[in-house]
């Protein structure tokens, strides 16, 4: 089913049990954040481990998916599979406008576009009146899934989250192992090639980029429901580079070490705000060391040592 | 939708065994938790950060104790609104946390007010200075302690014109709280009897050159200069100032005595700015301090310190007072018992209103200038005090819910 290998199916049913079971035995509202950053994660690394897209604003689409949703969620009351929907329509189409700009140039300068936009998309939530400025939308309701099941109780949410995640894992997933998907590789390796076998590059790295997008708007959306706030800190270039730093540390181009990734950044962020002071600095110990030790990423490098693709 | 049902159906019967998990988890019922979440490696680090932990747990320990346990941790928000809010959640719901203090940065002081309002769960906000947490964002397990942007503008501005200084010039920064700032501070200034002869909006964050808008503030002919912006935006923008030698008198709209004592009194000194304590107050803010010091070596205690202290010997008068278990039940009901009862100890006198605002004189200071400082830390001259009835927003514009009906 959806053309896994055996160690990826092995990879996913242990996922699958962790992510039944861990609510049980960690507090859900962490373990949702996780999810959140998780997708997010996947959806980044759907661009730079699949079409070696190295976007640097992808936190305008996850904050704007945000914004959307709890504005939808708050001001118009919109149930919240219908806000979350609004959410992941807002950061496609916002990736559709600017994926369609950035996407005319390559390499460092496609980086230096997206990152560029990003920030005019930081400085617009900053101004614009229905985001709330520094403050952000606060006290988003959760509401009632399809106006029925409320989802005050964590756990109805985390049920929620963990659908909404295993979505979008599968969808990453499945499109990587697509046609389409193969194309997309083809481009990372050479695209000039691809290009000569007569693929319209360009309109395969656009679809690309708004899936993606779209998607991080699916995760910001749905964050900014689970903990009730949609702020600047969602949409500011340092929650980029974070996404690029998860999908570094769990491993670029493997379906799960996204997931790795944002597990390990959120827990650290998570488990040592009780160090106080100190927190930035070991965040910061455990990035080098991260990047010295395991070049690939953990899933990579783990990946590597037994043979097999994750 | 059927994943989702029969993922709720697993839920909902593993959920079934989930008190046993919990309780073995229960908290000894005779203890009060305190948790201090606030900004201990960023740009707040020294306005509150561990001094205010340490100000929270001087205060437990001076408390007799009455027969119960009270137990302080602490965490570093970052100044993420999600991560204070998380946290803040995390110690309500599994770690048996009472009241969460501290709270600094607007954003995130509103996060965890929120998630206090939900849970009806008691907070006490010091650090932050958004007016919103006894106004929109009101709720009756809240109290927001020290001081708060309306009492700023009030003293900062209305204390000013009175002392002589009526025509102003603002350089904002341009985003809501900025914005916020200057237009409540022109307010006050106005209600005085005095005239604000312009403004610049500069952009923000990343503005660091601040000439052409000094210059152009110096040009106005305004004898003040207010600064409606925060942080290391003012610390920047009061240094350029000394080195571009303007003139006008600056009033800086929200400023600690830890932020003059890291600009220096060469730089700062003249600087107008409003806080609710100054430890050299009289005896009892001195004696506060003396022993204050063992435990915060880098900071002399600031407001939001002293906040800290005073807030949390209040608090624990009104368990005593309450008991325990009626303290620990309900947010709502130790939030009404703390108002109910008057605030009196070194650092603080006064009352807490009904809507959780705390009422406090304040003052407006001018930084001395190097030659009359006498000793290390002695930064302050008194200006002007604001009684507490004048100093906060009234009563009857507030836009708080439970008020207003």
């Amino acid at each position: 089913m959806f053309g896994f290998s055996r160690p990826q199916a092995t990879a996913f049913a242990v996922m699958l049990a962790a992510i039944i079971v861990a609510p049980f035995v960690l507090y859900p509202v962490f373990l949702m954040k996780v999810l959140c950053f998780a997708l997010f994660a996947c959806a980044f690394n759907l661009l730079i481990g699949y079409v070696g897209l190295l976007s640097f604003g992808h936190a305008a689409y996850f904050g704007m998916g945000g914004y959307a949703a709890g504005y939808a969620a708050k001001a118009w009351g919109w149930s919240p599979e219908l806000a979350i929907l609004f959410g992941t329509l807002a950061g496609g189409l916002l990736g559709t406008v600017f994926g369609w700009i950035a996407i005319r140039r390559q390499g460092i300068y496609f980086a230096m576009i997206t990152l560029a936009l990003g920030q005019m998309a930081y400085f617009f939530c900053l101004q614009a009146p229905f985001t709330g400025g520094e403050d952000g939308i606060q006290q988003i309701p959760r509401g009632n899934l399809f106006g029925v099941f409320s989802m005050q109780s964590d756990m109805a949410m985390y049920a929620l989250v963990a659908v909404i995640f295993l979505f979008g894992f599968l969808l990453v997933h499945r499109i990587v192992h697509s046609p389409f998907g193969q194309i997309l590789k083809a481009i990372r390796e050479n695209e000039p090639r691809a290009t000569s076998l007569g693929y319209r590059t360009d309109s395969y790295k656009l679809v690309a980029f708004i899936i993606s997008c779209a998607l991080a708007g699916l995760a910001g959306g749905t964050k900014s429901l689970v903990f009730g706030i949609a702020t600047l800190t969602d949409v500011h270039n340092a929650m980029s580079g974070e996404v690029v730093l998860m999908t570094l540390l769990g491993g670029l181009g493997t379906i799960f070490g996204p997931v790795m990734g944002a597990l390990i950044s959120t827990s650290m962020e998570n488990y040592l705000a009780q160090a106080g002071a100190w927190v930035t600095v070991i965040q910061g110990v455990i990035f080098v060391t991260c990047v010295i030790a395991f070049r690939k990423g953990v899933l990579g490098v783990l990946a590597e040592k037994l043979k097999i693709t994750l | 939708m059927t994943l989702s049902r029969r993922t709720l159906l697993g839920t909902a019967a593993a959920g079934a065994t989930l008190p046993l998990v919990r309780s073995a988890r229960a908290q000894a019922a005779n203890t009060i938790k305190i948790g201090v979440l606030n900004d201990q490696s960023g740009p707040y680090r020294d306005t509150g950060g561990t001094s205010s932990v340490a100000a929270v747990q001087m205060a437990v320990d001076e408390f007799a104790s009455k027969g119960f346990k009270v137990e302080v941790i602490s965490a570093d928000h970052q100044n993420k609104p999600d991560l204070g809010a998380q946290i803040a959640r995390q110690w309500y719901d599994r770690d048996g946390v009472d009241v969460v203090m501290d709270v600094p940065t607007s954003s995130v002081g509103l996060a965890v007010a929120g998630v206090a309002k939900e849970k009806n769960k008691l907070h006490i906000n010091i650090g932050a200075a958004t007016v919103e947490l006894t106004n929109k964002a009101c709720a009756p397990s809240l109290i927001h302690y020290t001081y708060d942007t309306y009492m700023l503008a009030k003293s900062t501005g209305g204390a000013t014109v009175k002392a002589g200084g009526d025509t102003w010039f603002f350089i904002t920064a341009d985003y809501a709280f900025g914005k916020q700032l200057q237009a409540d501070t022109t307010t006050m200034v106005l209600a005085s009897g005095g005239k604000v002869n312009g403004s610049v909006a500069y952009p923000f964050p990343g503005t660091t050159d601040y000439s052409s808008f000094l210059l152009q503030a110096q040009a106005s002919g305004a004898k003040i200069l207010g600064l409606a912006n925060a942080g290391g935006d003012t610390v920047n923008s009061v240094k350029q100032a000394k080195e571009f030698g303007i003139t006008m008198k600056i009033a800086t709209m929200l400023m600690f005595i830890t932020d003059v004592h890291a600009l220096g009194l060469d730089v700062a000194g003249g600087l107008s700015l409003t806080e609710s304590f100054y430890w050299d107050m009289n005896d009892k803010t001195r004696a506060f301090t003396k022993r204050f010091l063992p435990r915060s070596p880098t900071n002399y205690p600031n407001m939001i310190h002293a906040g800290n202290y005073s807030s949390a010997l209040h608090f624990l008068k009104a368990v005593t007072d309450m008991g325990v278990p009626a303290a620990k039940a309900s947010g709502t009901a130790i939030a009404d018992r703390m108002k109910a009862m008057p605030v009196s100890d070194e650092c603080y006198q006064g009352s807490i209103r009904k809507d959780g605002r705390g009422m406090f004189p304040a003052y407006l200071f001018e930084v001395k200038k190097p030659a009359e400082s006498k000793g290390k830390w002695d930064y302050y001259k008194l200006v002007q005090t604001t009684p507490a009835e004048e100093a906060y927003k009234p009563l009857s514009a507030s836009e708080c819910y439970f008020i207003k009906s």
